[in-house]
């Protein structure tokens, strides 16, 4: 019992685990799940077709997060550390992947009223969003932001203030999400950079991740007994390696289509 | 393109020797270790940057050969030397600078390491040096045949 000791010792951890935390996680997810949904009817109505393989991303994608805030693995993931890495990687790396890859503003885009997806496009070519979608500002949220947890008491202080506990799972998915779309270009992407650009700070990002990850195993966060902070620290380290290894392969891959010589891309529509 | 082959043989070949390292020396046989206390500063930005490095190595350098390979222009002898070549100098990286220098970890945690030392480095150099053989061959070949 020794290890849950920081957690019994607080009273006010039922609240932080408890089920109001889980329902506020909970309602973002399910909105942009049921806003999908809804898009998907409208664009079928108007008689465009959508893959069906996006809708599973989507619905996988919803899953895999929420399974990361509520239930059994959210609960598990307050007083062992191991289980706080393996919702990090669902919540953070794997849940934002599979929704990037579900394409949600593209059908969002469909769905709407040309009136109101100028609208949107309008605030997806904003300066703000060119800021957070470079891939330096997204890396430096993302892989920063993960520095701040572990290297600082904040990762302590999350499992006390229900606050803190809302706010930093809302950054981590966000984060991710935002990482992956400064990365890979799945939906429209006003301000793209070059392939060379996004691999050499991807590369930096990943080094960052496995720094971080091997600083864990050293020295184990605020709180956390050893034993946990080195399997959590190896968790963390190669679960990143196989989530990015996908996205690298995805970003290699639209290269390789972008740079088709023009007797490949002919015979391939002839085909 | 002549380059290009070797490059992607090069990038190949250091992500491929990164990946045969870290699945048999540390998961099948356990001999290198995920973290050495006595590790030096740089080296856990070392270590870190070519574990990274080592994916885009891999992963990139496939895409290369079938883009090579697309274009009708891949070139077998100067792809495998340059694979060779990545190999090579990697394994030396790795046995002088990360092992020694910057104490990352060592190859195996026994009394007399510099045996495996010594064994690492050799393979790592003749298999530098066959690479570098292989590519020379591939460019004089082309000159007497252009002569």
């Amino acid at each position: 019992m020794a290890m849950h000791h920081h957690v019994i010792e607080n009273g006010s951890v039922s609240e932080v685990t408890g089920l109001i935390s889980q329902i506020i996680l909970a309602i973002p997810f399910i909105c942009a799940l049921i806003i999908y949904i809804t898009a998907l009817i409208v664009s079928e109505k108007r008689g465009r077709e959508w893959r069906v393989y996006r809708t599973i991303f989507m619905v996988s994608g919803s899953l895999i997060s929420l399974s990361a805030v509520v239930g059994p693995l959210a609960i598990k993931a307050h007083s062992d550390f191991i289980y706080h890495m393996l919702n990090h990687l669902l919540l953070g790396m794997l849940g934002p992947l599979l929704m990037v890859l579900a394409a949600p503003m593209t059908l969002i885009l469909r769905a709407l009223s040309v009136k109101k997806a100028k609208r949107v496009t309008k605030i997806l070519n904003s300066t703000y969003a060119q800021f957070i979608t470079n891939p330096i500002v997204a890396s430096l949220l993302n892989v920063g932001g993960l520095g701040v947890l572990y290297m600082t008491n904040l990762y302590n202080m999350m499992h006390h203030s229900l606050l803190l506990h809302v706010f930093i799972h809302i950054h981590v998915f966000l984060a991710g999400y935002l990482f992956t779309i400064s990365m890979i270009y799945i939906d429209p992407t006003p301000h793209r950079r070059s392939y060379l650009y996004r691999t050499i700070v991807f590369i930096f990002a990943l080094a960052g991740h496995g720094m971080l990850a091997k600083q864990i195993y050293a020295n184990s966060p605020a709180g956390v007994p050893v034993d946990q902070a080195q399997t959590g620290g190896m968790l963390m380290y190669y679960g990143g390696d196989v989530v990015d290894a996908v996205i690298i392969t995805i970003l290699f891959y639209q290269w390789y289509q972008s740079t088709a010589p023009k007797q490949a891309i002919k015979t391939r529509a002839l085909s | 393109m002549i380059r290009r082959n070797i490059w992607a043989g090069v990038l190949f070949g250091i992500g491929g020797i990164a990946f045969i390292d870290e699945f048999v020396f540390h998961q099948l046989l356990q001999w290198h270790h995920f973290y050495d206390k006595s590790t030096t500063e740089v080296g856990i930005l070392s270590d870190g940057l070519f574990h990274a490095f080592s994916w885009f190595a891999t992963i990139g350098g496939l895409f290369l050969l079938a883009d090579l390979n697309r274009r009708q222009s891949y070139q077998a002898r100067r792809w495998w030397g340059g694979v060779l070549i990545g190999v090579g100098a990697f394994q030396l990286y790795d046995g002088v600078i990360q092992h020694k220098l910057m104490r990352i970890h060592q190859i195996r945690y026994v009394d007399h390491v510099i045996i495996y030392d010594l064994v690492w480095n050799m393979v790592a150099v003749v298999i530098l040096v066959i690479g570098v053989l292989m590519v020379r061959r591939s460019k004089s070949n082309k000159k007497t045949k252009e002569s």
